[in-house]
């Protein structure tokens, strides 16, 4: 008589990081697989809390730029136009034309380098040896030399303020900028070369981390993450801040709402944020930077101030309540990294252990705005 | 004449020298590889690679190498000692092995088999076991998930890797190395057995955990795979065995697709020329190995497994069937190059339909400026 024997099997947690190559930081996800499959994530964050919020309302209005510059690394600038629109709202000051030209410039070179960034370090979440991440850096470092010649820094620039900016860009910043943009250009037509027409990129991200446009709104997500499934939401579009009204651009939205629809939606949005710095460029004023009559002390009025740009990632919104005096009585940081990583669990459960360490890359995180 | 095969009398000291021989000149062989490797990716990369150890960098890793070794040797606490500490030897030693039979010239062996490629091939598949052993000893999950990797990826492609050297020896009647390369004087098999080429090729590239099929390894998922909780110099015995591998599975391609030290100089010419050869040969294979790790990403577990027992291994059948009728009915030669040629056609149409994908579209939606006149919602189509 044949007895057949019933093996238990155990499913296995792994400990995916803190101290992982693919986690892009500090990030730790404990799988749960069975095989290869993963049938449960459980994300834990938290390794890189620094408290910027609460240390923010220790310092007055301008000293807590910086702490702007160090959440979400890869988007300095957009980070300081949230807060200093913020600032702007609740203090009532009025942007010169000139300074807010020469801040969409840099947000949107910003928005080009955090997503070169982004290539690069997806093709290492898909397996190349390196080579897409020195495609994807050298491209970013054209632009990285700009904003080192314009704010002094590389990376914690602290360039805007409240009313305008620190000082003038200097005297070749037209002409530097226009020279870097046909390199962008190239250097995206050599990515597409690389792994966009590559089969097993499209193999390894068609049709894994699929969100649907509904679960997409319903998880909070915005930005690339939320176009690529299909919903033409941009706050440049949609509520227009700053100058955005004034240039011809297109949103690139998905159909999939895929990981690969994800790399690509970002792909066409560094041409379009070329565009929009070319236009701007072309517009660009001369005149102040900051308004003629500047309080030397920022003293805000009581009450409270919402103000959102349309960052690399999604929505970085600040919020901002103010009981007078100099400093914010409390500061919110809506960091997109944080609510698009929410929907990680949504996505992973189901795939392969390789799928994961991919959708986890689509999401395109930076642990120190997801902690704060 | 300088040959590997001494004959001093007695047989242990003749195989001693022999192997000597062989660890010297693979040691040798690897050291150039690792920096050879370095410098093709660092082109691939718009970098310079190592330069400043030595001339271009050259002594680069013979210095890392005397690091390596002087590094501590850490065994994980809760480690299977024995199996841990063995497994680097079950990857290393069987393919060191392998290099007994490979004859680098026509006089240069350390043996000649008559059953060269059976041997080569027997104890190649053998090194799937360190890698299980490694996976399994380290106590560490990213370890034991590389090492099953490695045991299901080795395995699976060993089938038509074997599988198109069966083709080529059926043709040429022979499964010594020697006589592959003999029979090759005039027109070399790649010509011939284009398909086999190509199979054995692929299923090398997954022997060797290369990119796209560097799975069990794979950094950015398993950080490593089996080597996960090694250091110093039993790490570095992983990493020569990878790189004797790619020297061993290029050599056997050389031998046997490429017409070996005999095409097209003929045998008759004087030792340097043959090792000019094979080298010339060998190098190709290997540049072309590294040329496709820096240039692809890695492939999911499940692909690699179709991709072998779906698609390379009725590949395999069918070009020794063909092969098969080709020696029975008594064709002429032309026949199979015409029918191999076919196959590959074939195996290039199915799998540019089961890899080719619709392109992408974005929808584009106005935005800013433009975005004011036009209607709420419309969209415009575009790339």
């Amino acid at each position: 008589m044949v007895q057949e024997q019933q093996i238990d099997t155990v499913d296995i947690n792994v400990n995916m990081g803190p101290q992982h190559p693919s986690t892009h930081g500090v990030f730790r996800m404990v799988l749960t697989i069975d095989g290869e499959r993963v049938i449960d994530v459980e994300p834990h964050i938290g390794y890189m809390h620094r408290g910027a919020e609460k240390l923010s309302e220790t310092m007055d209005y301008r000293a807590a730029i910086g702490y702007q510059d160090r959440t979400d690394y890869l988007t300095q600038f957009m980070n300081e136009q949230a807060y200093c629109m913020a600032v702007e709202k609740l203090l009532e000051l009025e942007v010169p034309e000139r300074a807010e030209y020469i801040r969409v410039i840099l947000c949107e070179l910003n928005r080009i380098s955090s997503h070169f960034m982004f290539l690069g370090a997806f093709g290492i979440d898909l397996g190349h040896f390196g080579t897409s991440f020195t495609y994807g850096f050298r491209e970013r470092e054209h632009i990285q030399d700009i904003f080192e010649e314009t704010t002094g820094e590389r990376m914690m620039y602290g360039y805007f303020r409240p009313g305008g900016l620190v000082w003038d860009v200097p005297d070749n910043f037209v002409q530097r900028v226009r020279e870097v943009l046909p390199k962008s250009l190239q250097g995206l037509r050599d990515i597409d070369m690389l792994m966009t027409e590559n089969e097993i990129v499209a193999a390894r991200s068609r049709g894994i981390g699929i969100m649907s446009a509904e679960d997409a709104i319903n998880w909070g997500l915005s930005g690339p993450m939320l176009r690529a499934a299909g919903v033409p939401w941009d706050l440049r579009k949609d509520k227009p801040y700053s100058i955005y009204d004034r240039f011809e651009y297109d949103v690139p939205v998905g159909r999939h709402g895929d990981v690969f629809d994800r790399y690509l939606v970002r792909i066409e949005e560094v041409r379009q944020s070329i565009r929009i710095v070319e236009q701007a460029l072309d517009q660009l004023p001369d005149g102040p930077i900051m308004p003629e009559k500047m309080p030397r002390r920022l003293r805000g009025p009581e009450g409270e101030v919402y103000a959102a740009v349309e960052g690399a990632r999604g929505e970085y919104g600040i919020y901002l309540v103010s009981k007078g005096g100099d400093k914010p009585y409390r500061l919110k940081m809506r960091s997109p990294s944080f609510c698009n990583l929410s929907a990680l669990r949504e996505m992973t459960v189901g795939n392969y252990v390789a799928d994961a360490v991919a959708i986890l890359g689509s999401i395109d995180i930076v642990l120190c705005c997801v902690d704060r | 004449m300088l040959t590997l095969t001494y004959d001093v009398g007695n047989i242990w000291l003749d195989a001693l020298l022999g192997v000597l021989a062989i660890v010297g000149l693979m040691t040798v062989g690897t050291l150039a590889l690792i920096w050879l490797e370095r410098k093709v990716s660092a082109r691939i990369q718009m970098r310079l690679g190592p330069m400043h150890v030595g001339p271009y960098g050259l002594l680069q890793t013979l210095a890392d190498a005397v690091k390596l070794i002087g590094k501590e040797d850490i065994r994980p606490r809760n480690a299977d000692r024995w199996i841990f500490e063995l497994a680097p030897f079950a990857v290393f030693v069987p393919v060191f092995v392998a290099l007994v039979a490979l004859p680098f010239t026509r006089d240069w062996a350390v043996s000649f088999l008559d059953l060269g490629v059976f041997f080569v091939v027997a104890v190649t598949g053998l090194s799937f076991v360190g890698f299980l052993m490694a996976g399994w000893a380290s106590d560490n999950k990213y370890a034991l998930l590389g090492g099953l990797r490695a045991a299901a990826q080795l395995i699976s492609y060993e089938v038509p890797l074997v599988l198109s050297l069966i083709a080529v020896s059926m043709i040429v009647g022979s499964l010594s190395l020697s006589e592959i390369v003999i029979y090759q004087g005039r027109v070399p098999l790649f010509v011939w057995q284009p398909l086999a080429f190509f199979i054995f090729f692929v299923a090398a590239l997954a022997e060797l955990e290369r990119q796209p099929f560097d799975i069990p390894t794979a950094e950015s998922e398993v950080v490593g795979g089996p080597f996960i909780e090694y250091s110093g110099i039993r790490w570095s015995m992983f990493f020569l065995a990878s790189y004797t591998g790619l020297i061993v599975y290029s050599m056997l391609g050389a031998l046997v697709f490429l017409g070996g030290w005999d095409w097209p100089l003929g045998r008759e010419l004087g030792l340097w020329w043959q090792l000019v050869l094979i080298v010339a040969k060998t190098g190709f294979l290997i540049l072309l190995f590294m040329w496709i790790r820096f240039a692809m990403p890695r492939l999911r577990i499940d692909q690699l497994m179709s991709y072998c027992w779906k698609v390379l291994i009725p590949l395999a059948f069918l070009q020794i069937f063909l092969n098969g009728l080709v020696l029975v009915y008594d064709w002429p030669d032309i026949m199979l190059l015409i029918t191999s040629g076919a196959g590959l056609l074939l195996a290039g149409y199915v799998i540019d339909r089961a890899v080719r994908v619709e392109p992408r579209t974005l929808r584009l939606v106005p935005a800013g400026r433009r975005a004011k006149p036009a209607p709420a919602g419309a969209e415009s189509g575009g790339t």
